[in-house]
């Protein structure tokens, strides 16, 4: 009871904190973002009061799993996938059509890209992240999740960073460093969110009850640390006051630039990369029900790919004013990053060993091979175009955009619809998922969906490139700017395409789990069946004797 | 621990040791992820090409600020680079390459990473004061291939960019050169620069080569459209590059 009392006790407080901060505000935008705290805070006041007895509300039934913030991980996950993919679609429609721009602040593509990129690296991709660990972390440490009300609050304290940065976007508050936008006092919310994090993480590990700890856990371990280092030095601001949402960065110029795409690059690194394939390092074996193919290979892997890919941020700064022994070593970094990304999908390609079958019999695992095929080709893809003279083409173009596009929606999208897939079910004590047949068509959507969105951002993008740098017989520049995007609208459109097809996969996903999660069963023919014929089950009668047997004679 | 059968130790270092201790893994990983960043980005803070000034380049005023932060605002940077590459094609479809100086004094940097529009870093003094509004009012009356959204609403907008000399201050922390006067001047400097027959002398001395006039055609107010295209209007006009041009004239 005193620990309810201080909790929402506490919870009082910092509503009563955003409210003087709401009264405070130099603008509109901080005063709404404390609206929305003091909001939160209320509520989770009043959701621990209502709870009376939290501890026991959770229970510390050591000997079963404790995955209610996992079921709504999975939840959220859903939800935020398609919020992020609609937001994408609709922005890909306005650079095809500026009319959908509908001329208000809030609508215009410059608010909403930050939107649609925060909602799927972070909210889709974050909210994966999280409930996985926390799954995977208990069930490789056989252990309950240490601190089950700390983690309660990891989640929801990720989906108010969520709500915060989102509509702070919208009325346009901003950091203007890609990825990176969240003003100063979202980013310390995070922070606080993050190191909760890291200690119901690290504490599960703690108190294990297996003598290792998993290759899995390496990886978000790595994760963690490394996203919350990236995080901390980036955001580093001023703020012009301590009740209003406008801050300075630290840096300036060329360091702000180089530690921007430091950031960036690891970004993708650690919460795309790092993360994800501590997924794949979990789920992959699961469903194959195989080992992992190589011990050493996974050894090996981490340490490089932790290593060296903190290195490779100057590739997005070639030929800029950042200098160049800079620029080499981003690019020198970036392509021995190939090796170790590719000893991530050989060992979980070839985990399969001896199961390939079941790429023909099991949808999900037809997805994580895809997957991780997907991740070959654009950690391929993207040490090509680190090479500076790839590079000078590529970059500021379409193409760029596409090569995310293929790690994004091939990688991470699957591997994580495919960790969905294989939690509905355990987590709601279903008999199987709703349909496996739906993950049949999601998963020919979602695969047609990236090849229309990557073809045409090749396409497009080396359309644009060379364009800009074509020249005439007369040694003048050949196109001017506003012929190289009417030159691209087609791709545009069929980008929309691709994008459309995706997130009717992801519609059809989200109905997957909903049905699921609702315990409905879909009456469909099963994945593999043996054909039997009770008719043809039998012996052959005797040929009947007749008069016509000439007829059976060839004709002379 | 459970207890199980263990293999015997190897003699030396082994893997096993990290696998089994979550403080020597976390903290081998946070040294593994440290080296990158430390040895690429720490020398920037000292080398000369990336922290030597140049002549020419100053903060920005009050009212190029206020500007800025509404570029910074509406996302500008997703579709615009400011970053000229060394490329013959570049410096003839948008001036001389961009130096490290000429960005030493934004906080954040704005050097963009896609071209989805085309590069500003040097668009300033390129157009006149009426295209820009009328361009960002309608973009596609002023270039008919545009995908630019239309941002009419700035000129509607009173700029509101809060107490100039707090933001000021701000940046002096982060290492920008403001003098005490130029942070005291901060809120009238800002009126000044975007009211037509202001008495600039003072400001011009302070930040030279700014300019001074009504920006966006309605001199009754101080709008955002005002700040926005002050702001344009002086990209890359700082450095004189044509001191550097070739002297010897050919005969």
């Amino acid at each position: 009871m005193p620990a309810t009392l201080a909790k929402s006790g506490g919870l009082f407080l910092a509503m009563i904190i955003a409210l003087f901060g709401m009264a405070q505000a130099q603008d509109t935008a901080f005063a709404v973002h404390m609206g929305i705290m003091a909001l939160a805070a209320l509520i989770a006041a009043l959701a621990v009061m209502a709870g009376a007895n939290v501890a026991g509300q959770i229970g510390n039934d050591e000997s079963v799993y404790d995955d209610a913030p996992v079921r709504w991980g999975v939840i959220a996950t859903t939800f935020w996938g398609v919020v992020g993919l609609l937001a994408g679609l609709f922005i890909a429609l306005q650079l095809a059509y500026p009319v959908l721009n509908l001329g208000f602040e809030y609508t215009t593509f410059g608010r909403l890209r930050p939107l649609h990129t925060s909602a799927v690296i972070f909210a889709f991709g974050g909210n994966a992240l999280i409930c996985t660990s926390f799954f995977v972390v208990q069930r490789t440490c056989r252990a309950r999740l240490a601190f089950p009300s700390m983690a309660r609050f990891v989640f929801w304290g990720y989906q108010l960073f969520i709500v915060l940065a989102a509509t702070g976007y919208l009325l346009g508050v901003t950091e203007a460093k890609e990825y990176a936008e969240p003003e100063w006092y979202v980013d310390i919310w995070l922070t606080i969110v993050w190191v909760a994090y890291l200690i119901v993480f690290g504490g599960t590990i703690i108190k294990r009850r297996e003598p290792h700890i998993y290759v899995a856990n390496w990886f978000y371990l790595a994760f963690i640390i490394t996203v919350a280092m990236l995080h901390l030095v980036n955001n580093l601001s001023m703020p012009v006051s301590w009740a209003g949402s406008k801050s300075y960065s630290a840096f300036a110029g060329v360091q702000d630039a180089l530690t921007q795409w430091w950031y960036g690059h690891n970004a993708v690194g650690f919460f795309l990369t790092a993360g994800f394939l501590a997924m794949m390092y979990y789920f992959v074996p699961k469903q194959a029900e195989r080992p992992v193919y190589s011990y050493r290979l996974s050894i090996i892997h981490f340490w490089s790919l932790i290593f060296l890919y903190i290195w490779a941020g100057p590739h997005h700064l070639h030929y800029t004013s950042l200098p160049d022994w800079a620029q080499s070593l981003g690019m020198v970094f970036s392509v021995m990053l190939w090796m170790p990304s590719w000893g991530g999908m050989i060992n979980g390609l070839m985990t399969l060993n001896g199961a390939w079958e079941k790429i023909r019999t099991d949808p999900i695992i037809r997805m994580m091979v895809l997957a991780l095929a997907f991740y070959g080709m654009s950690t391929f893809e993207g040490p090509m175009m680190s090479i500076k003279s790839v590079n000078s083409l590529s970059h500021y173009t379409d193409w760029t955009i596409g090569h995310v596009h293929s790690g994004a929606l091939g990688w991470n999208g699957m591997i994580t619809f495919a960790c969905m897939y294989y939690l509905a079910p355990r987590l709601w004590k279903r008999q199987r998922l709703y349909s496996l047949r739906l993950i049949n068509v999601h998963f020919w959507l979602a695969t047609a969906g990236i090849v229309f969105y990557t073809a045409s951002m090749w396409v497009a993008g080396l359309t644009q490139g060379l364009m800009w740098r074509e020249y005439g017989a007369d040694g003048y520049l050949v196109n001017s700017f506003a012929e190289t995007i009417a030159a691209i609208h087609p791709m545009y459109l069929l980008r929309a395409f691709g994008g459309s097809l995706y997130l009717a996969g992801a519609l059809v996903f989200a109905w997957n789990i909903a049905m699921t999660i609702a315990g409905r069963l879909r009456q469909e023919a099963a994945m593999t069946e043996t054909p039997y014929n009770a008719a043809a089950d039998r012996p052959l009668p005797a040929p009947a004797r007749s008069a016509g047997l000439g007829g059976l004679q060839p004709a002379e | 621990m459970a207890s199980q059968p263990e293999t015997p130790p190897k003699e030396g270092f082994s893997h096993r040791t990290l696998e089994r201790n979550v403080t020597l893994l976390g903290l081998l990983s946070l040294v593994a992820v440290a080296i990158g960043g430390i040895v690429e980005i720490a020398p920037l803070f000292w080398v000369d090409s990336t922290i030597e000034k140049v002549e020419g380049v100053r903060p920005y005023t009050p009212l190029e600020l206020a500007g800025r932060n509404i570029y910074m605002r509406e996302g500008c940077y997703l579709c615009h680079s400011q970053m000229v590459r060394p490329f013959k094609d570049e410096v003839e479809r948008y001036g001389h390459y961009s130096l490290a100086a000429e960005s030493m004094y934004d906080h954040p940097f704005q050097w963009g990473s896609k071209r989805t529009g085309p590069d500003l870093a040097r668009v300033g003094g390129r157009y006149s004061d009426e295209w820009h509004v009328g361009h960002l009012t309608n973009p596609r009356e002023a270039v008919p291939e545009s995908i630019m959204p239309p941002y009419a609403f700035l000129a509607e907008k009173p700029l509101k960019a809060g107490d100039m000399r707090k933001h000021l201050a701000a940046l002096r922390i982060v290492g920008v050169p403001y003098t005490d006067k130029d942070i005291e001047q901060a809120n009238a400097d800002l009126t000044a620069q975007a009211t037509p027959d202001a008495d600039i002398e003072d400001l011009q001395k302070r930040y030279p080569r700014s300019q001074g006039r009504d920006y966006d055609g309605n001199p009754a107010v101080v709008t955002e459209m005002d700040a926005l295209v002050a702001y344009l209007q002086m990209l890359g006009t700082l450095v004189d590059f044509k001191a550097g041009e070739a002297q010897e004239q050919p005969k």
